[in-house]
């Protein structure tokens, strides 16, 4: 059963999502990615003001492709988030409270999302035509010039994904992989 | 001598970067069906089922099946019968460029690697060319997303760790990349050659069909054995648990020097793209 949710994430939300819940998201997400984020994370380092609020904000790791005349955004499906590890804990410290992708996060993300209330959410990697379809609007908010890694403002509707690591640390692809191999066990 | 114009080369390669990255080639097709035939685990089944719905969506409306439209990697065989009028790298360069540009394409790729601007065009295409017989040219494209790229690994083995070292080390590879790759992947091996010899290998592995096998039996066996290993780590798709790990696994030999077994392991994800023309 899925789960509707409408952004933004806050804190009773976050507390009340489990590892393996799948979900449908509706509402406002910004996205970003690798240069995206080593710029925002170089302001916080500065101690200067960011281009967007990250209170309670949902970022999609992702880089779009270019739209056609009638369509909201191009194909948008999750980019691999290990690579914003180094930058994750400091925007989860300011607020941050969803992060969309797909893959492993690093120990320091996990502790950061448990300290201060976070969600990892994974969506289909390699579904980007499909996850299309859920978004509704998408429009340049910051760094124009890096192009697809520009940080977009997003509106979802259903959009839809699975809690991968919820704010206690509690890992689908740790536990997903062991029910897998548990069900071979019994049907044995 | 024939004579083949840049101009035809250039509209082969726009043409074909749309096709490959909008239309997932039948090869791959059939391997993500007959794997979601034997699935067993719904997690994965239903997986796997929007990454069916997923493909034929981005072939209906002609839309990348993923936003990662790749690097663009072009293995050209030229028959050494042909001749071409002006600038061939610059003629495939111009293909990349429309293609990405008309094809509403991403563009992801970087001048250097590490001041990182974008080149806002997709090229340079990463070429390979090949000297055959004939008096045509081969063109195969193949879109390379990173995700899965950025999972491959190279070893130099020692001849005494033999077959077992291969497999451990392939094994060991799929392991550790775990959900990165965007399981379920197709995993490319080279073994023997050179240091870059071999990894030329794996790449060159991924442009074969997911459902053909290597013509050497001994090698067609161990592409068997790997996928079976493979799938027996329960990683299944997107990494949520599930047999379907791997869809195929495709080995590229060649000879090597008496002191070395190099060994190369370039994953790719469900969406293996691949285009051949002839021209």
């Amino acid at each position: 059963m899925e789960i509707k949710i409408e952004l933004p994430l806050t804190q009773d939300k976050v507390k009340a999502l489990k590892a393996g819940d799948s979900c449908l998201l509706s509402g406002v997400m910004f996205t970003g990615r690798d240069a995206a984020h080593k710029r925002l994370f170089e302001l916080i380092k500065e101690g200067k003001e960011l281009p967007v609020n990250i209170k309670n904000s949902t970022f999609y790791f992702v880089g779009p492709t270019p739209k056609r005349e009638g369509e909201a955004i191009g194909s948008a499906g999750p980019t691999t988030s290990y690579r914003m590890d180094a930058y994750s804990p400091s925007l989860i410290a300011l607020g941050q409270t969803g992060m969309i992708g797909k893959g492993t996060r690093s120990d320091e993300v996990i502790k950061a999302m448990k300290a201060y209330g976070a969600v990892y959410f994974g969506a289909i990697g390699g579904c980007g035509a499909l996850l299309s379809k859920c978004i509704k609007k998408c429009e340049v908010v910051a760094y124009e010039d890096l192009g697809t890694e520009a940080i977009h403002r997003l509106e979802v509707e259903d959009f839809p994904v699975v809690v991968v690591i919820d704010s206690e640390g509690n890992n689908l692809y740790k536990t997903g992989r062991e029910a897998y191999l548990e069900s071979l066990g019994e049907e044995k | 001598m024939r004579e083949i114009s840049t101009n035809r080369i250039t509209e082969t390669i726009k043409r074909l970067c749309i096709e490959a990255n909008c239309k997932l080639p039948i090869d791959m097709k059939t391997c993500i069906e007959k794997s979601r035939e034997a699935e067993t685990f719904p997690t994965a089944q239903g997986i796997l089922d929007k990454i069916i719905e997923n493909y034929n969506i981005a072939e209906k409306e002609t839309k990348p099946i993923c936003q990662d439209t790749g690097a663009a990697c072009i293995f050209v065989n030229i028959g050494q019968d042909v001749h071409i009028n002006g600038n061939l790298t610059e003629a495939i360069n111009e293909g990349v460029r429309q293609g990405y540009r008309d094809g509403f394409l991403r563009k992801s790729i970087v001048s250097d690697p590490l001041e990182r601007v974008n080149t806002n065009d997709n090229t340079p295409a990463m070429i390979y060319y090949d000297i055959v017989e004939g008096d045509k040219i081969e063109i195969t494209l193949a879109p390379k997303g990173f995700g899965s790229e950025n999972m491959s690994r190279i070893k130099m083995l020692k001849p005494s760790d033999g077959v077992k070292g291969v497999i451990d080390f392939v094994v060991e590879t799929v392991e550790k990349a775990g959900s990165n790759p965007c399981p379920p992947i197709v995993v490319g091996v080279g073994i023997g050659g050179t240091f870059d010899k071999c990894a030329y290998l794996a790449k060159k592995a991924l442009l074969r069909d997911a459902d053909s096998a290597n013509p050497i039996p001994y090698y067609a066996e161990l592409e068997d054995t790997l996928l079976t290993k493979i799938n027996a780590l329960g990683i299944g798709p997107q990494g949520f648990g599930g047999k379907t790990t791997a869809l195929a696994v495709n080995i590229e030999t060649m000879p090597t020097h008496i002191a070395g077994l190099p060994v190369a392991v370039n994953i790719n994800c469900h969406v293996t793209r691949h285009v051949k023309e002839v021209i």
